[in-house]
């Protein structure tokens, strides 16, 4: 204690640190970085989002070099994969359930986001990045689901890139550019797989773009109200990397139930069948995560006035997706968390209850029942897009907030010990 | 704060469950019966394939089904996962004449006897020589088939026991044979199995849902042949999450102390 001189380690990270703030940065970012104590569980997705990307891209790096993008070979590559490659079907059931995985959590991060109103002001542009990983997200997960070249793959790779079809005048056109051919084919394999991996690197920044917009003011929390000093946050490490590290723990022990016993539930057991061109499969569904988009494109059986069905449907599905990228605006209520918004509250669980409906519909052939509950999901979901969230922020009385976080934290003030001084680290 | 994370998982888990259980109406359509569900050895978290039964499988495979289907993505050294000795295997291989892959000097390809390390040859050429032979019809590579149907195996073993007479008035198509499990119910494979059609070594008796039953292991085993591997590993990643899910709760506990 006498030899106050630093330790040659720190001397280097000092020598570096003043050129390259790098320890720095890392240090304000995930250590001190000051965090609502408030957070729930709720809370974990987004970090548990972050290293489902790192998994898949790992993942699927070591698949690529095993893997062989033509149409005379990639079914057949992939069997290579799974059956002669060490640990190759670890590699692959990890990356095809993980994409399951990486939905489901993006998902409910989503609606975390819509339930304590993440997106309001000072955080339109955290919400706009949010909505813009997912439209990549959905992009990229298509594509992967393309590469194995099995029935559901060729076919999803048909339907989908005929929706450009639908575009007047220079649609059909549109469609042979993509494929590059006039089929789905080889080019179409060899592009899907290139952009594949592609774009999870512009994922990775538009990440890192999230995460600086999140840090300039922090995370939202359940109260939904701004922190106001050193009362109502604690550091980041370790109080909130210890909570992640268990959220995470718990997470895993899903995802590998679903890798090790139950790989190919969520899977279709068409895409096991090679890529077939003359034969079309009976129901041709996409993977669970699109069915909604999916309804919503089926949904419009009739032309609206000029726009032919298909047109209609196709605007409809991206619609659904693109209205999200308004909702800071369309949500007028001043008011963030739904604890304190007695109608909203209500009406978010029905667009949950709206949105499972249409993936309901989305996995079963349009016939019958399933068609009019379609297009009463379809019609509800915009309802609650352009009419409810507007109507509920201008007309709903919300509930007195509390004063500040501190004075509230989970269980009541009364019982809060250490409520109201800074909390100093462990 | 135990539950919250528990609603959390719960909630997860209903998501996908529901997804995932969401097309199964689908199928409904088609008026075939429900599948008869059978117990088969590689079920469940601790299933390994049954090795007796999958040779025995092997077996009716090699008699019966490969005079008309292949095994595409099969290799006879895979062949000593079913429990089969180096010698065996060596000795089922030779068994086959197989066309190597290489030209010989004077640049002819030639046949030769089959090494562990070649992929079961099938029994036609191409798909055109397959469906000439068979009326047309396609046999399907079997190498995949369990995975590659609703219901796996118990579909398989559906199709293998589901033959019956027509119902009267129904309308045959000539070539084909009433199977009540089959998509229409007109498939163009014959009733492949007949009460001791093979002769088991081990004394089984040979009846038709005996065999059904091995073929179906085998094939199961075709479609995924590391299930007994990914089943071992599985449960010790699991009991390695179950603990450190148990040592992170404990420090989250003791960390937020303070805080609460």
């Amino acid at each position: 204690m006498a030899d106050n001189r630093p330790s040659a380690a720190s001397r280097i990270i000092r020598w570096i640190d003043y050129r390259l703030p790098f320890v720095q940065f890392l240090n304000h970012e995930l250590n001190e970085y000051p965090t609502p104590r408030n957070l729930s569980y709720w809370w974990n997705y987004g970090s548990l989002s972050g290293i489902m990307l790192v998994v898949m891209i790992v993942t699927g790096i070591f698949l690529a070099m095993q893997y062989t993008p033509s149409a005379d070979l990639a079914f057949d590559s992939v069997e290579r994969i799974m059956r002669d490659v060490n640990y190759g079907w670890l590699l692959r059931y990890a990356h095809m359930n993980g994409a399951s995985m990486f939905f489901a959590i993006v998902y409910i991060h989503l609606f975390r986001g819509l339930y304590y109103g993440s997106y309001k002001a000072p955080r339109e542009l955290l919400w706009i990045l949010g909505v813009i990983i997912l439209l990549l997200l959905i992009a990229t997960a298509f594509m992967g689901y393309v590469l194995p070249w099995g029935q559901m793959s060729y076919w999803a790779a048909t339907v989908i890139t005929n929706l450009f079809s639908a575009i007047p005048l220079i649609g059909p056109s549109i469609v042979t550019f993509l494929w590059g051919g006039f089929a789905v084919g080889d080019p179409t394999l060899h592009r899907f797989y290139a952009l594949h991996y592609l774009l999870p690197f512009v994922i990775v920044a538009v990440v890192l773009l999230h995460l600086v917009a999140l840090h300039r003011h922090g995370s939202n929390n359940p109260l939904g109200i701004d922190h106001k000093g050193p009362q109502d946050t604690i550091p980041f490490h370790p109080y909130y990397t210890v909570k992640d590290l268990f959220g995470l723990s718990v997470f895993l022990l899903i995802y590998a139930f679903f890798v090790f016993f139950a790989p190919n539930f969520l899977g279709e057991p068409d895409n096991y069948i090679p890529a077939n061109p003359m034969q079309t499969p009976n129901h041709i569904v996409p993977e669970w995560y699109l069915l909604p988009y999916y309804a919503i494109l089926r949904s419009i059986t009739f032309p609206i006035l000029f726009i032919s069905s298909k047109l209609a449907g196709v605007i409809l599905a991206f619609s659904s997706i693109f209205i999200l990228f308004f909702l800071p605006w369309l949500d007028t209520s001043p008011v963030r968390s739904s604890r304190f918004r007695p109608v909203y509250k209500w009406v978010f669980w029905l667009l949950v209850i709206d949105v499972v409906a249409l993936g309901w519909v989305g996995a079963n052939p349009p016939e019958g029942i399933v068609v009019t509950v379609g297009q009463i999901a379809t019609f509800y979901y915009f309802v609650h897009m352009l009419i409810l969230l507007p109507l509920i922020g201008k007309l709903e009385r919300p509930r007195p907030l509390p004063s500040s976080i501190g004075a509230t934290v989970v269980g009541g003030g009364a019982r809060l010990s250490g409520a109201g001084a800074p909390l100093a680290k462990p | 704060m135990l539950k919250n994370i528990l609603v959390a998982a719960v909630l997860a888990a209903a998501v996908l469950a529901a997804a995932a259980v969401a097309p199964a109406p689908a199928g409904a359509a088609d008026e075939s019966p429900p599948l008869p569900h059978q117990e088969w050895s590689f079920y469940g978290v601790f299933g390994t394939y049954d090795r007796a039964s999958s040779q025995r499988g092997f077996q009716v495979y090699k008699e019966v089904c490969s005079v008309c289907h292949p095994v595409k993505h099969l290799y006879f050294r895979d062949l000593a996962d079913l429990g089969y000795r180096e010698d065996e295997v060596k000795a089922i291989a030779a068994g086959y004449q197989v066309t190597d892959p290489q030209p010989n000097d004077q640049g002819q390809m030639y046949q030769r006897p089959g090494r562990p390390s070649d992929p079961i040859p099938g029994p036609f050429p191409n798909d055109q020589a397959a469906r000439a032979a068979n009326n047309g019809a396609l046999p399907p590579d079997l190498s995949m088939i369990v995975k590659a149907r609703p219901g796996g195996p118990d579909y398989v073993y559906a199709i293998l026991t589901g033959y019956k007479d027509p119902p009267p008035g129904f309308n045959m198509l000539s070539g084909m044979n009433y199977n009540e499990y089959f998509p229409g119910h007109q498939i163009a494979m014959p009733p492949p199995l007949s009460d001791n059609t093979v002769t088991f070594a081990d004394g089984v008796s040979a009846t038709v849902p005996q065999m059904a039953h091995d073929v179906v292991t085998f094939l199961s085993w075709a479609s995924e042949p590391n299930l007994d591997d990914r089943h071992r590993t599985g449960l010790k990643v699991i009991l390695f999450l179950i603990v450190a899910a148990g040592i992170f709760y404990a420090m989250k506990r003791k960390i937020w102390a303070p805080v609460h």
